[in-house]
C-alpha cells in the first residue's frame, strides 16, 4: 500500500535536510509502528506523507497503492485515503465541528466521484462514531477541537478518521498527553478500524501504546533513515535497552 | 450672490445645498426646525464637507471621496422586503417614508416627520460638534423616520425590524428610539437598497436605555455597490442598562457609521462587536467614541475586518474615562485579515483617562489565513479554496456566535456573511 524509497526532504524555509535516503514498505492490513528518539524525522515523515507545504523533496519516491503521491496536495491525498492524526489537533474557532466534519466528508465523496452524504445519513454515521469513541454530543456543538481537553482533542482526532474511512492511517504520537483510560478508548478505536484492506502507520516515542494497538512490524528511525526493521519483539528491546545501542550498531 | 464664501464648493457639496434649496418650503419642520435646518446648511455652504485636516476624518476625506450625490426623485419607489429573522416585527422607511403598522403590546412609534412639524424633534437635532458633518447633513435635509418607545418593563419576544430600504436618489433619515426601564428587546436597523443604482442615505439613531434595560441593537448595512452611506448612533446608557451594539457593513461604496455613546449609569455596560466586510473600491469607515462618565462602567469592543480588493477600511474608537469614573473596565480590539495586497486598513485606537483606578487596553492586529489551520483542513480533504473561505468567515462569525441566545438571529447573520463571501472571495 505504502512504498517509501531513498525518501530525501527538508525544510522548505531554511533547507534542512531532515529525512535522508528513507525507505520503507507497509502493506495493506499491516500496522507498521515507527519508533526513534527525539529528532529523527518521525513528525516530519508524517507530515510528507499527508502533504504539508512546509517540507520539500529532493530525492526519491513516495509511491501509495503504485501511483506517486508528490505532486498531489493535503486535499487530495486525504480524499485518495490518506489520514494524518495530528499529535496537536489544531483548534479552529468559528468553525462548527458538525459543519468541519460534513463538508470533511462530502468533500472527499465529491473527489472520489460518490455521493454526497444526505443529512440525516451523516447525522447518524455522527452519533455512532461519537457513542463507540464516548464522544459527548456537547463536544460535537463546540467549535473544531476549541475547548477540548487534550484527551478529548485525540479522540476527536480518532472519531474523524472513524468518519472518514481512511485506507492510510498514519498516527502521530497519538499516546502523547493521555492518561491510561483515554488511552485504552483512543486504541480501541483504531483496532475497531483494522482491517485487510486498511494499513496503519503507528509513530510513538514510547512503546506504552503498542501494549494496546500490537504491531505487526515495528521500525526504529534515526536521523532520517530506518536503521532496523523487525517485529513487535523489537519494541520490547528498545523499552528494555533504549536507543543507544542500536544507533551504535547502526553507526 | 455677495454672500461671502469660504471655499469654492465641489460637485457634492453644490448637489447637497441644491437638494436643500429646491425642496425649501416642502421640508416638514416648526419655525426652530427650519431656522435650526437653515443654519446648518449655511455652515455646509461655508465650511465645506470635512477633509484630512479635520482630526475625526483623517482617513476619511470626505470632500475628496464624496464625488457625486444623486439628486433626490420623490417618485421613487421601493417594495418592502422579507425581514432577516422571519416572524420579526418589521418597520419599513421606503425611501425616506415611514410605514407604520400595527405594533405588539409595550411598543408604540409615530412618524418622525409628525415631530418635525410639531417641532418636538428639536431639541434632538442638535449636532455633535463642528466635525458632526453627518449631523448637519441629516439635519438639513430629514424628511421621516421612526419615533419609538418600549415601554417600562416590556420584553419584545420577536425582535423589531427597522428597514430602511432605497431605490435610489436620497433618503435622510432619523430614529429617536427609548427603552424603558426593565425592558428587553432586540432591533435590527437594516439599510438595504433594492438595485445597483446610485443612492445617498444618511441616518441618524438616537437610543436611551433606561435604568436595566437590557437590548441587542444590530445596525445591518446592506447597502448597494454604488451608494454612499452616511450613519451615525447616538445612546446613552443609565443605571444597570446593557447594550449589545453590532454592526455589520457589508455593502455600500462610501460608507461611514459613527457611534458615539456615554455610560451614564453605575452598572451600565456596552458590547461592542462590528464586522466590515470590504472589496472592490469601496471605502468603509467606523468611527466609535464611548465616554465612561460615572464609576464602575464596563464596555468591551472587538472590531474585526475583511479586507479583498482595492478597498480601504477604517477604524477609529476612542474611549473617554472621566475622572470619576474610577473602576472603569475597557478594553477594545481591532483584527484584520487582509487578504489583498492592494486593500487597506486603518486602525486608530485611542484611550483618554482621567481616572486613577481602571482597567483599559487595546490592540490591534493584521493577519493571513493561519497556516495550520489552512493544512488541518487540506488534510481533512478540504480542497484549498473552500477551507480559506471557511477560515474568513470563522474569522467574524466567532462574534456572531456570541449573540447564541437567539440560533435564528445567529442564522440569519452568518447567512448574510456567507452570502457576501461568496460574492466576493
Amino acid at each position: 500500500m505504502l512504498e517509501i524509497k531513498n525518501l530525501h526532504a527538508r525544510i522548505a524555509e531554511d533547507g534542512t535536510e531532515i529525512i535522508r535516503g528513507l525507505n520503507l514498505t507497509v502493506k495493506a492490513g499491516e500496522v507498521a509502528a515507527i519508533m526513534g528518539p527525539n529528532g529523527s524525522g518521525k513528525s516530519t515523515l508524517s507530515y510528507i506523507l499527508s502533504g504539508r507545504e512546509d517540507y520539500e523533496v529532493t530525492e526519491g519516491e513516495i509511491l501509495y497503492n503504485g501511483e506517486s503521491i508528490l505532486e498531489l496536495d493535503a486535499s487530495e491525498r486525504a480524499a485518495k485515503g490518506i489520514f494524518l492524526a495530528f499529535q496537536y489537533p489544531v483548534e479552529i474557532p468559528g468553525v462548527a465541528t458538525m459543519q468541519f466534519l460534513k463538508v470533511a466528508m462530502n468533500e472527499q465523496r465529491k473527489y472520489r466521484g460518490e455521493d454526497e452524504l444526505t443529512t440525516p445519513e451523516f447525522m447518524r454515521r455522527v452519533k455512532e462514531a461519537a457513542a463507540e469513541l464516548k464522544i459527548a454530543p456537547e463536544m460535537l456543538r463546540r467549535p473544531v477541537n476549541v475547548g477540548f481537553s487534550g484527551g478529548e482533542k485525540k479522540r476527536a482526532e480518532i472519531l474523524q478518521m472513524a468518519l472518514l474511512e481512511p485506507k492510510l492511517c498514519i498516527l502521530d504520537e497519538t499516546d502523547s498527553g493521555l492518561d491510561i483510560d483515554a488511552l485504552k478508548v483512543v486504541a480501541d478505536g483504531v483496532n475497531a478500524l483494522r482491517s485487510p484492506d486498511r494499513a496503519v502507520v503507528v509513530i510513538t516515542h514510547y512503546q506504552r501504546l503498542l501494549d494496546y494497538i500490537i504491531p505487526d512490524t515495528v521500525h526504529v528511525l534515526y536521523k532520517g533513515q530506518v536503521i532496523k526493521s523487525g517485529d513487535k519483539t523489537l519494541a520490547y528491546e528498545l523499552e528494555a535497552n533504549g536507543y543507544a545501542d542500536l544507533i551504535e550498531a547502526a553507526a | 450672490m455677495n454672500m461671502q464664501q469660504a471655499i469654492k464648493m465641489t460637485a457634492a457639496e453644490t448637489a447637497l445645498v441644491d437638494a436643500y434649496t429646491a425642496q425649501i418650503g416642502d421640508l416638514p419642520g416648526d419655525g426652530a426646525v427650519l431656522s435650526l435646518r437653515d443654519t446648518l446648511v449655511h455652515e455646509l455652504k461655508t465650511a465645506g464637507l470635512p477633509t484630512r485636516r479635520v482630526e475625526s476624518w483623517h482617513y476619511t476625506d470626505l470632500r475628496t471621496l464624496l464625488r457625486a450625490v444623486p439628486s433626490a426623485d420623490p417618485s421613487a419607489f421601493a417594495d418592502r422586503v422579507e425581514p432577516i429573522v422571519a416572524g420579526s416585527t418589521v418597520l419599513s422607511v421606503r425611501n425616506g417614508e415611514a410605514d407604520l403598522k400595527s405594533l405588539p403590546e409595550g411598543i408604540t412609534a409615530r412618524s418622525y416627520t409628525e415631530s418635525l412639524l410639531d417641532g418636538s424633534a428639536v431639541a434632538g437635532l442638535a449636532v455633535l460638534g463642528s466635525d458632526d458633518a453627518i449631523g448637519r447633513i441629516n439635519v438639513g435635509l430629514v424628511r421621516g423616520g421612526l419615533e419609538i418607545a418600549v415601554a417600562e418593563g416590556a420584553e419584545l419576544e420577536a425582535p423589531l425590524e427597522i428597514q430602511i430600504v432605497q431605490s435610489h436618489g436620497q433618503a435622510h433619515t432619523r430614529f429617536p428610539v427609548s427603552f424603558g426601564a426593565g425592558s428587553k428587546a432586540t432591533v435590527i436597523e437594516r439599510h438595504l437598497s433594492t438595485n445597483a443604482e446610485a443612492s445617498f442615505v444618511s441616518s441618524v439613531t438616537d437610543l436611551t436605555l433606561g435604568e436595566g434595560a437590557d437590548v441587542i441593537w444590530i445596525i445591518l448595512q446592506q447597502q448597494g455597490p454604488a451608494d454612499t452611506h452616511l450613519g451615525q448612533i447616538r445612546f446613552d446608557l443609565g443605571k444597570n442598562a446593557k447594550l449589545h451594539l453590532f454592526v455589520i457593513n457589508a455593502g455600500g461604496k462610501l460608507v461611514r457609521q459613527e457611534l458615539h455613546g456615554r455610560a451614564s449609569g453605575e452598572g451600565a455596560d456596552l458590547t461592542l462587536r462590528g464586522i466590515n466586510l470590504l472589496g472592490g473600491e469601496s471605502h468603509t469607515d467606523v468611527t466609535f467614541t464611548l465616554s465612561h462618565d460615572v464609576p464602575h462602567t464596563t464596555s468591551t469592543e472587538i472590531i474585526r475586518n475583511v479586507v479583498f480588493d482595492r478597498a480601504k477600511g477604517v477604524f477609529q474608537g476612542k474611549i473617554l474615562v472621566e475622572k470619576d469614573a474610577q473602576k472603569t473596565d475597557a478594553k477594545m480590539s481591532c483584527n484584520t485579515l487582509l487578504l489583498s495586497d492592494e486593500g487597506d486598513f486603518s486602525a486608530k485606537p485611542e484611550l483618554e483617562i482621567f481616572a486613577d483606578d481602571v482597567q483599559c487596553g487595546h490592540g490591534a492586529t493584521v493577519i493571513d489565513i493561519d497556516h495550520t489551520q489552512l493544512f488541518y483542513m487540506l488534510a481533512r480533504g478540504i480542497p484549498e479554496n473552500k477551507a480559506r473561505a471557511m477560515l474568513v468567515n470563522a474569522f467574524v462569525a466567532e462574534i456572531v456566535e456570541e449573540l447564541e441566545d437567539d440560533e435564528t438571529l445567529v442564522e440569519a447573520l452568518e447567512g448574510v456573511i456567507s452570502a457576501w463571501l461568496a460574492k466576493h472571495a
